[in-house]
């Protein structure tokens, strides 16, 4: 009787002490179940798409706080709160000269009476405005203004100093840095930052927890499989990348799919906001590299599922002989 | 290389028992050797202990008490991270077959090759002798579920000799299949055995122990092992192949 060739050469080919590679194209076959198909990639591109939702969301609004600083910083403005509109026009003169013969003082500028009026007449009404000298009794007393721009960074101290230089030209002035009427907006946009860094971090422990108990239950189901493989001499890390492909598997689908609704949301919203033609949030659009981190979200989360599976089944495999 | 090279022993036991939490003890003070290149059968009643043994020889079991040494290591004390590679030492033949049921008979025998890393070009070839050899050449793409118990004992079987293992246990190997087919089946454990692979087959069948002439037999009664030849203390003096 011929025996198979197999058992006519001496080939040890079992005799290899210490993990071998499991070919990973036949490898995924194992353990079908354990590609977390169903429900799995979808939970997947949820959170992708929530995550890269919120990452856009905080980019956004650092964006639209750091564009607002930046206009904003060494911002002054100067108000010359006199009835008198000739008393006013003087000092309005006076005040804006001493500004720009100030050292660390970039630029000063007159607020023109026209600009003024067309600010307070949405709430005031045409010609209400006390312009000049040839205004009518009847008209409101409205301060002058004065916008100046200092270099460097604007400190309390140099606002004081400001004070005093202004105080002897134009004893009506009041100088306020412009930064400081933002103060709680940008606080707010603060905190709204780093709720979505909370969200984010939320929704990391989501989509662990729910690879976690995906990974146990394919685990479960395979027990029979994955004991027959440890008992052929399969490692630990060979079963493990088995589950830990098929996850990435899943969770590239998913995060592809995620990503795709997370654009399509941001771009709708964008498209949203940005006919709102407020500067604050026109100033909130995203660039390049906030759409780059953006699309690092799947991957992180491809990452993240990878690990967490690959943790979970080495740990549960560890409690086999 | 002969049995008396004690150096070569493939399983030593000395005074191992096995009890299952705290139940009784299923197997106790069992003390032997295997040597390289015999023939073992095991016998015994039903419930006498002779799969608990099989399972402590194929190290999917550690014991209650006792030394167990297999290829000159201690087997208690060895590490998790270095059984799978005396696992790949071994073939098993189980009781329930225990293929995989999701692939097909040729990825099931291919499966230890696999495990050990063979690339798929090298391992075709043996696969499909092998599975021609069990007479499951037309059912290479079939799924356990679809061949018969006997189909799937000749798979079983292929799995366990394919990557030319030192140890061969087999669990009731021939229980399922037909009287020609069963002698085939010694036919290929002999081959193996003669070139070296020490084999132990647990069975009913005290026809089977017949047909392989110079097979020892070990006989379990109640968790005990009895040597009613004598040949495992004293084993007669036969040279394996190498």
């Amino acid at each position: 009787m011929k025996m198979p060739a197999m058992l006519s050469r001496r080939d040890d080919a079992t005799g290899v002490d210490g993990p071998a590679p499991l070919r990973s194209e036949r490898a995924a076959e194992l353990v079908p179940q354990a590609r977390l198909s169903g429900p799995m990639p979808w939970v997947i591109a949820i959170m992708v798409a929530l995550t890269a939702i919120a990452a856009a969301g905080a980019l956004s609004l650092r964006n639209a706080g750091s564009a607002a600083q930046a206009e904003l910083s060494g911002g002054v403005t100067v108000q010359i709160v006199e009835a008198d509109p000739a008393a006013r026009a003087r000092q309005a003169e006076a005040a804006a000269a001493t500004l720009a013969s100030t050292s660390g003082v970039v630029a000063v500028r007159l607020v023109p009476q026209s600009e003024i009026d067309a600010l307070i007449e949405p709430w005031l009404g045409e010609g209400t405005a006390a312009a000049g000298a040839g205004a009518g009794d009847d008209s409101i007393p409205v301060p002058a203004l004065i916008e100046a721009r200092l270099a460097g960074k604007l400190t309390p101290a140099r606002i004081a100093d400001l004070r005093q230089r202004l105080a002897g030209v134009a004893p009506a002035a009041r100088v306020d840095a412009q930064a400081g009427w933002l103060r709680p907006v940008f606080a707010a946009i603060g905190s709204l930052e780093l709720l979505a860094l909370a969200l984010i971090a939320l929704l990391g422990f989501a989509t662990a927890a729910a690879v976690l108990l995906a990974a146990r239950t394919a685990l479960g189901t395979n027990r029979d499989t994955i004991e027959i493989v440890h008992l052929l001499g399969g490692t630990d890390a060979q079963i493990a990348r088995i589950f830990q492909r098929s996850i990435t598997f899943d969770a590239a689908g998913g995060g592809a799919v995620g990503l795709a609704l997370a654009t399509l949301t941001i771009v709708v919203l964008g498209r949203r906001f940005a006919g709102l033609g407020s500067g604050l949030v026109d100033g909130g659009s995203l660039d390049w590299l906030d759409w780059a981190g953006i699309a690092l979200v799947p991957l992180a989360v491809i990452a993240l599922a990878a690990l967490t599976a690959r943790l979970t089944v080495l740990r549960a495999l560890r409690t086999m002989l | 290389m002969t049995i008396d090279d004690a150096d070569a022993d493939v399983v030593q036991f000395d005074n191992v028992g096995l009890r299952y939490e705290t139940g009784r003890e299923i197997l106790t003070d069992l003390s032997f050797t295997l040597y390289p290149g015999s023939f073992y059968f095991l016998t015994g009643a039903s419930g006498a202990g002779k799969t608990s043994l099989l399972r402590l020889l194929y190290l999917a079991q550690r014991p209650s008490r006792g030394m167990i040494k297999m290829f000159g290591t201690d087997a208690i004390t060895l590490p998790r991270e270095r059984l799978p590679g005396f696992r790949r030492r071994l073939g098993v033949v189980f009781q329930d077959f225990r293929l995989v049921p999701h692939l097909s008979a040729f990825d099931n025998v291919a499966l230890p090759l696999r495990v050990a890393g063979i690339a798929e070009r090298d391992l075709l070839k043996p696969v499909r002798d092998m599975l021609e050899w069990v007479g499951l050449a037309d059912r290479i793409g079939a799924r356990p579920a679809t061949l018969s118990g006997g189909e799937q004992q000749r798979v079983a079987i292929a799995r366990a000799v394919i990557g030319r293992p030192q140890m061969l246990v087999a669990d009731e190997p021939t229980g399922n299949v037909d009287p020609e087919m069963a002698v085939k089946l010694l036919r290929l454990f002999e081959a193996l055995n003669r070139l070296g692979t020490t084999v132990v087959v647990a069975t009913h069948d005290v026809h089977l122990l017949k047909k392989v002439p110079d097979s020892l037999i070990m006989r379990l009664d109640r968790g005990r092992l009895s040597d009613p030849t004598g040949a495992l203390r004293y084993p007669p003096r036969r040279a394996a192949t190498t």
